[in-house]
């Protein structure tokens, strides 16, 4: 009997252990999994790699995670928002390391890292800075740069529903990198609003199959990262 | 003009509606943020165009009414948006594999300077203590069809935007099509910037004089915009 059913997020991210990588998906705060990523700065966990799209707003959720000095180094496509100082503190004192990646090479890294293709070639960032350093070659006449494919110990991800099997479904532009970080972390962490028996998702809509995720906890009305900035929370 | 400064050339509104002209029907369109994004609202009367936003939606309307809003509904700026009817939702890789894969027909893009061979910088001033923060544009600029570049003639400080040679970090190497400014429209071609439309009021001598490079003229120069037709078409244009 399958059942990947986790009774808290507390539990779900108990055994993340020092210096792990860990993708954290989101694109702003659609898809940001702040219960997950609360329970990982209670659990204690340092040293950690991000690898996320942004680095957070405010003080909450992710943000707050690299605020706690847990974060050595970030993988990131835009570690800047209207509304945050944290990550440019960090960043300006020499407190964190950053890994800038064009976001579509960011995306294709994690999917390729997921599907077992440790490295491709992209048009993207040729003949940028970004390109230094890294492998080039000539396709039918145009410039290609090598990416690695990315992989990690654990994803941290946000669905809307999720079966026992570990089946997902997700909300609108919320699904952004949850469904490839799935695929590429060892350990895949789901939240969703509501966990379903297994056959109340279609098969025909299923977007990340079962076998790319660990774990599935429920967290009935997930917090959103603006209502919490609005309100100048912080965590802890 | 009923400010107190006088002002020359198109507003930004203008620049966006010269813009939305020159995009056919059918269109699939990512815009950028800040001035790209007013290109939606001219689209004219007739044409239906699609637009795509990178963080995963195809068929993306305008903001949501107060209070209708949904968080996890979001464009590229995260501001919160609306999905039309016909809309699809997809994940990051499908989303870049539409861009880099040639499948997106036009991508409109601010920028901070464009060279005359169509080099684009427009995500980082090089400076030490700036955060680096580079988005999706490296990806736009390398796999989509089309790319146009919207932007103010000059910046604040009046230096020109059209360079010989870009000083800022690029974005992409020759990735740029043509360049609505507020003075004029400009392509970028094999022998450098072609002026092909003059913002009313302007001459090309102005133009020139606010150019980082050289710039010719096409034969004959337009000026104004399209008001007969919703094609965008060159054929109402007054010539110079």
């Amino acid at each position: 009997m399958i059942d990947k059913r986790y009774q808290s997020a507390a539990d779900a991210v108990a055994d993340v252990p020092d210096g792990a990588s860990v993708m954290i998906g989101g694109f702003g705060e659609a898809g940001s999994p702040i219960e997950l990523i609360h329970a990982l700065i209670d659990q204690g966990a340092r040293d950690l790699t991000v690898i996320s799209n942004n680095t957070g707003s405010g003080e909450v959720g992710l943000a707050a995670l690299l605020k706690e000095q847990r974060v050595r180094k970030v993988v990131c496509s835009f570690p800047r928002t209207a509304n945050s100082t944290v990550f440019p503190d960090l960043y300006r004192s020499g407190k964190i390391e950053l890994e800038l990646v064009p976001q579509g090479t960011l995306a294709e890294r994690i999917r390729a890292g997921g599907a077992g293709i440790p490295a491709f070639f992209t048009p993207a960032a040729v003949g940028t800075p970004l390109a230094e350093g890294k492998e080039s070659r000539v396709f039918d006449g145009k410039e290609y740069l090598m990416e690695r494919g990315l992989r990690a110990d654990f994803a941290l991800i946000k669905g809307r529903r999720a079966d026992p099997y570990g089946n997902v479904v997700y909300s609108k532009t919320a699904r952004n990198f949850g469904p490839i970080m799935a695929m590429a972390a060892r350990v895949a962490v789901v939240q969703v609003s509501e966990i379903v028996e297994a056959g109340a998702l279609d098969p025909e809509v299923v977007v990340t199959p079962g076998i790319f995720v660990s774990r599935v906890v429920e967290v009935a009305s997930p917090m959103h990262e603006s209502e919490l900035v609005a309100t100048g929370a912080t965590y802890p | 003009m009923t400010t107190g400064e006088e002002q020359i050339g198109w507003s930004r509104d203008e620049m966006a509606q010269r813009l939305a002209l020159d995009i056919p029907n059918g269109s699939y369109v990512n815009l950028g943020i800040g001035i790209p994004e007013l290109v939606a609202k001219f689209v004219p009367k007739g044409r239906t165009l699609i637009y795509h936003t990178e963080n995963g939606l195809l068929g993306m309307g305008p903001s949501p009414a107060p209070g209708t809003g949904d968080p996890e509904l979001i464009n590229a700026g995260k501001r919160q948006v609306t999905a039309i009817p016909g809309a699809a939702y997809f994940h990051h890789a499908d989303s870049f594999a539409m861009i880099r894969g040639g499948h997106i027909d036009l991508c409109v893009l601010g920028a901070m300077q464009v060279a005359q061979n169509g080099d684009l910088a427009n995500w980082s001033t090089g400076e030490p203590d700036a955060i680096p923060a580079v988005g999706g544009a490296m990806d736009l600029v390398a796999g989509v069809k089309s790319v146009y570049v919207i932007t103010q003639h000059c910046t604040k400080t009046g230096e020109p935007k059209l360079v010989d040679r870009c000083t800022y970090p690029l974005t992409g190497r020759g990735v740029i099509n043509r360049v609505y400014t507020d003075l004029a429209v400009v392509d970028v071609t094999r022998d450098g910037f072609r002026v092909v439309e003059l913002a009313p009021g302007v001459d090309f001598e102005y133009v020139r004089e606010r150019t980082g490079a050289p710039l010719l003229r096409s034969a004959p120069l337009a000026t104004g915009q399209c008001h007969e037709h919703a094609c965008g078409c060159d054929a109402k244009r007054r010539p110079v």
